[in-house]
């Protein structure tokens, strides 16, 4: 049974959720968390992929129950199928079992004393003065409404509790990714070890093919198209059909088991992630890597970082906008340019041509890449004055 | 009268991505069943141009 009063509502029980909620909860908080699924983690939205220094640096040793299958490199591939490599001998990072992660991640949780409530959606935040202290959800079509003195909305690209407390969250098509997925199995894969990426003007627009290896002949195998060029005729699906259609050499014994799709918030993070009595964490903040989409790592440590101040604003009876954007400023001070600096690429690659993309697979290395996906850009312009004079000018414009 | 969004239950993956780009705060997703509020959808399209699956479409 939940009772009335809580300290902290947790609306979602996605990684920022849970991660945010063990925070709250072993420091003796009493914590409530709300998530609309009748299964936590299903279906997921994502395609599972992590990167084991982000795994680690939140103190989570990779257990096999969930980090499925050892990622050591990845392979881009340009449009005419020529392509560039890195590999290492070690594991660099893991493709997971989503529907077990986040379930892990909600057992922590629940083992340091917090609540859970599944098949619940929050529909709104209760208002006293302007400030928030509390949430309006509906349980087995039974509305219900708790009071809180914090509230962390935790709820995915489809936020409507911080929306509800007056918070802009809406995603603009021009930094929106329409996403589409199956889970396949019957794959022939070149090498299970590394994640294939295909780039183009024809495979996806502005975005890229993914092929992300979950051991054996399974995979996740995915498209993002940039939501201002989705439309009827070339949708997500339509690209990931052609793309597989067009691979016989890969899919002709494969099959779905799942499909997945969903909206991938690819520009800057929201403008407010605070207010009176609430925080915004996660994919309804837009805390993902701009460059590649990928936003588990980023929405944990978001997650932990805004439960670490809500603690000491709960502890000192202050949960004020202002004493809660503590949080926004550690965010930025650990995220934020390296973020800034991945968008400023992936503006400069948007306006890449076919031609120019088979350019970089001549000028740049796989270790080059590995630095570009850190916001690293530097060495580009000089690579450039060598090499591919024609790209220059839209490096400068873009990348200095 | 620009018309109001309709939603394929055949094809609709609830996935909720369509609720991240409504200015209108029109959609909704409660639980797996994604809702539009006709009083708020003005028929702007956004939604209907994001669905990765074509799930939706404006009826006049």
């Amino acid at each position: 049974m939940i009772d009335r009063f809580y300290d902290v509502v947790v609306v979602g029980a996605g990684p920022a959720g849970s991660v945010a909620a063990k925070v709250f909860a072993e420091r003796g908080l009493k914590t409530l968390v709300l998530e609309k699924r009748q299964e936590i983690g299903a279906p997921k939205r994502c395609a599972e992929g992590i990167n084991v220094t982000a795994l680690r640096g939140l103190g989570l040793e990779p257990d096999p129950r969930w980090a499925v299958h050892e990622i050591k490199g990845a392979v881009l591939y340009a449009p005419s199928g020529r392509c560039l490599e890195v590999k290492s001998g070690n594991v660099l990072g893991y493709v997971l079992e989503r529907k077990m992660f986040e379930k892990f991640l909600a057992f922590e949780a629940i083992r340091r004393g917090a609540k859970y409530m599944v098949k619940t959606t929050a529909t709104g935040v209760v208002k006293e003065e302007g400030k928030v202290c509390g949430v309006e959800a509906v349980y087995m079509g039974e509305e219900f409404t708790v009071d809180c003195r914090l509230v962390v909305a935790a709820d995915g690209v489809d936020s409507k509790i911080a929306r509800t407390a007056g918070l802009n969250t809406v995603n603009s098509m021009a930094d929106y990714h329409s996403g589409f997925q199956y889970e396949m199995a019957g794959l022939h894969l070149s090498d299970p070890e590394v994640l294939h990426i295909f780039f183009g003007e024809k495979i996806a627009p502005k975005g890229y093919v993914w092929i992300f290896p979950k051991g054996g002949d399974v995979a996740n195998v995915g498209v993002g198209v940039l939501g201002r060029l989705s439309d009827r005729g070339c949708k997500a699906r339509d690209f990931l059909d052609g793309f597989i259609d067009s691979r016989p050499e890969i899919f002709r014994d494969a099959s779905p088991v799942e499909i997945n799709t969903g909206g991938i918030p690819v520009g800057s993070t929201v403008d407010c992630m605070t207010a009176d009595g609430l925080m915004v964490v996660g994919d309804a903040a837009h805390q993902v890597n701009p460059i590649h989409g990928g936003g588990i790592a980023l929405a944990m440590n978001a997650g932990r970082l805004a439960a670490e101040v809500g603690v000491k604003a709960l502890a000192e009876g202050d949960v004020s906008q202002n004493r809660l954007s503590e949080y926004e400023v550690l965010w930025k001070e650990g995220y934020g340019s390296k973020l800034e600096r991945l968008l400023k690429l992936r503006n400069f690659m948007e306006k890449l041509e076919d031609c120019d993309l088979e350019k970089m697979c001549d000028v740049l290395s796989g270790e080059d890449v590995m630095r570009l996906t850190e916001g690293e850009y530097n060495f580009l312009i000089n690579r450039f004055i060598k090499k591919a004079p024609k790209i220059l000018p839209l490096a400068r414009k873009f990348l200095t | 009268m620009k018309g109001k969004v309709v939603v394929d239950r055949g094809r609709c993956c609830y996935c909720g991505g369509c609720v991240g780009v409504c200015p209108q705060d029109a959609l909704s997703l409660q639980e797996v069943l994604l809702c539009v509020d006709d009083v708020k959808c003005v028929g702007c399209g956004l939604c209907v141009k994001f669905c990765p699956v074509d799930a939706l479409s404006i009826e006049k």
